[in-house]
């Protein structure tokens, strides 16, 4: 089975007026199939540009880039906005749920990009909603909800295209420490339960801890990709 | 995406934002009411201009002086009084001619006892009641006796009864003064009712022709000549030979142009409705300022809502949404907020009709080809100046609106 992200040599530079920004300097990393990376790292260390490469929202200044084994480097616009809804799941610390939208109709909107049936798009919300353990909040808006309640739909809504590969960063950024454990213990479980790839930047050691695999960043490069032994074990 | 499911986004969108939509919807409301209320009301003259024409007599030609605009050819003339009651007399004895009446008319103070009234007076032949096909109320119209002897009678139509004689006695037998002379009333008419122009045809009195030019205009000329052809097929003939007859009693040669027009309802028909062409093309006009105000306010208010949903846009984008799939469910959301705008108007529009025509009686018709006119127009105002904000959402770069706050 082909790795779900293979990147060599990255680099990504930002002009800045007469200066360049060098957010990545050559980064190489690969994961596999069921694997849960934590990335952490100092802040500007380029941690979440890697994520918008990896996740192909943004494209880099040099490097390759093969996910899930077909190289991506090239594609159009078009068909990275048709990976990034089938393939591709986002968790985002400010949740980003649509305002005045129901937790259902929140989670079924890549199914709506993707073209998947009204009638199925509603039973496989309410599935990933009853997964992240929130299905009676279906119909409530996300100003009815605490900011755990809001992730977790966000999660899935993350769910519902069977992605290869989940990105959130920084999810518990803006969660209580109640929560964060609650919305970590659900990446876990993805993970160990469904085999769910999962790459998840943190500032915080207790998050990144969920993690089977820890990167860290520093100045644009990888500066240490250790197994998590406490998880490992 | 299917359009069906591209529009469902869009009416989406616009239920999350209900005041705004409808707010923005305001301009195009207003702009399709306003022009389907004058467009009515615009119609509905016309139609009624068009009856009225109609139920003067379809065989009438009426001739009246000509114009001066040519300047210094005719200097000879003076201007717009050239017809006479002879030349009338002249044209009656033309075949397929059935009757000919001069008309002298003034408009002057009539008094009865304590009441008066301002109406207009017209001097008339005997034949008028059957050229205008107007019956008699009451009491009997003025013979050929009458005009010879320029007899001082006068009949009524019915506004003027009412006004000169408010408690209800038969107007008949009693006595009228118009510019100081006594006038027996002889008689009175039926209503007509007003003409396509409002005029209210029943405010007159009806007087010899021969009493009008000597008692009241002094003059020795008439404002116009009414001829009535013997049958339809008879009016072409008929203006042709009432014209070469009044050219040759005027001595007019050709380059001299003619001091008189002839003209049959036929013509009269055709410049009323060139008159209401030229009306609907102001409308027209009027319609589409008012639909581009309107889609100005909407274009405003989609770049506001680019602006404020940039975050969303970018979620959008980040969980499939192609940029193109973005910019046509933003451009269906401004066709959609221009179109329902356009049928609330229509509605509205409607409503405000009926509301006209219940308070000031005019008539009014709304044109059905109007109707669809406006919803296109609104659905096209929609596409037009939804395209831009629709446009500027779709080239977004999905990171920048994601880190938007
Ligand atoms: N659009 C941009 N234009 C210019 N410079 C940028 C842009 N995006 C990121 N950078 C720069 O690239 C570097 C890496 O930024 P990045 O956001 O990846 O850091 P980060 O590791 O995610 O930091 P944090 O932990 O604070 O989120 C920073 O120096 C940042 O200023
Ligand atoms: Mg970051």
């Amino acid at each position: 089975m082909a790795a779900v992200v293979e990147v060599r040599d990255l680099r990504m530079e930002y002009a800045m007026g007469s200066d360049t920004v060098h957010a990545l300097r050559g980064v190489n990393l690969t994961v596999e199939p069921g694997e849960f990376v934590a990335v952490m790292g100092p802040s500007g260390s380029g941690k979440s540009t890697f994520m918008h490469i990896v996740g192909l929202l943004d494209t880099p200044t040099e490097g390759t880039y093969r996910f899930e084994g077909a190289e991506v480097s090239g594609l159009s616009a078009d068909e990275r906005a048709d990976i990034r809804g089938r393939r591709l799941g986002f968790v985002f610390q400010a949740y980003n749920l649509l305002p005045r939208t129901t937790a259902l109709e929140n989670v079924e909107l890549p199914m709506i990009y993707a073209g998947t049936s009204e009638a199925q798009r509603a039973a496989i919300a309410l599935e990933k909603l009853d997964m992240v353990g929130i299905a009676q909040l279906a119909n409530h808006h996300p100003n009815q909800m605490s900011g755990g309640q809001q992730q977790r739909v966000a999660i899935a809504r993350a769910l519902v295209n069977d992605p290869g590969l989940i990105l959130a960063d920084e999810p518990t950024g803006a969660l209580d420490t109640k929560s964060s454990q609650d919305v970590m213990r659900i990446f876990s479980r993805l993970n160990e339960e469904d085999g769910m790839t999962i790459m998840l930047v943190t500032h915080e050691p207790d998050v990144a801890a969920y993690g089977r695999r820890i990167v860290t960043f520093r100045d644009g490069l990888i500066t240490g990709d250790a197994i998590n032994e406490r998880r490992a074990a | 995406m299917t359009i069906k499911a591209t529009l469902r986004l869009a009416v989406a969108a616009l239920v999350r934002n209900k005041a705004r939509s409808l707010l923005t919807m305001l301009g195009i409301v207003i702009g399709v009411a306003a022009v389907i209320v004058t467009v009515a009301i615009g119609v509905g003259a016309r139609t009624s201009v068009q009856q009225s024409i109609n139920s003067l007599g379809s065989n009438l030609i009426v001739v009246q002086p000509g114009s001066v605009t040519q300047v210094g050819a005719r200097s000879g003339f003076g201007g717009a009084s050239t017809l006479t009651p002879e030349d009338g007399l002249a044209i009656a004895k033309l075949p397929g001619v059935a009757a000919v009446s001069p008309l002298a008319t003034l408009r002057i103070q009539v008094v009865a006892g304590n009441n008066n009234w301002q109406t207009s007076v017209s001097g008339v032949a005997p034949t008028y009641t059957f050229i205008r096909s107007w019956p008699l109320a009451s009491g009997r119209f003025f013979n050929e006796n009458d005009l010879a002897s320029a007899a001082k009678v006068a009949v009524l139509g019915e506004s003027v009864v009412e006004q000169l004689f408010p408690n209800g006695d038969s107007p008949v037998g009693q006595t009228i003064i118009i510019k100081g002379a006594p006038f027996t009333v002889i008689g009175t008419l039926a209503p007509l009712g007003q003409s396509g122009m409002g005029q209210d045809q029943d405010d007159t009195v009806l007087i010899p022709y021969t009493s009008a030019m000597q008692r009241l205009t002094g003059l020795t000329t008439v404002n116009a000549l009414l001829v009535s052809a013997a049958s339809a097929d008879q009016i072409d003939p008929v203006t042709a030979s009432v014209t070469a007859l009044l050219e040759q009693r005027h001595l007019i040669v050709p380059p001299q142009t003619d001091d008189f027009q002839v003209r049959n309802l036929q013509s009269i028909a055709q410049t009323a409705s060139q008159t209401g062409a030229i009306m609907e093309l102001l409308l027209a006009g009027v319609a589409a300022v008012s639909l581009v105000v309107g889609g100005i306010g909407i274009m405003n208010i989609m770049l506001v809502s680019v602006t404020e949903r940039t975050r969303e846009i970018g979620l959008r984008m980040a969980v499939g949404a192609r940029a193109a799939t973005i910019l046509r469910q933003f451009l269906a959301e401004s066709v959609v907020l221009a179109t329902i705008g356009g049928l609330i108007g229509i509605v509205a529009g409607a409503i405000g009709t009926l509301a006209v025509s219940l308070l000031t009686q005019w008539p009014t018709a709304i044109p059905p080809q109007w109707i669809l006119a406006s919803v296109a127009f609104s659905a096209m105002v929609g596409v037009f100046f939804g395209y831009y904000p629709a446009r500027q959402a779709a080239q977004l770069n999905p990171i920048e609106a994601l880190r938007f706050e």
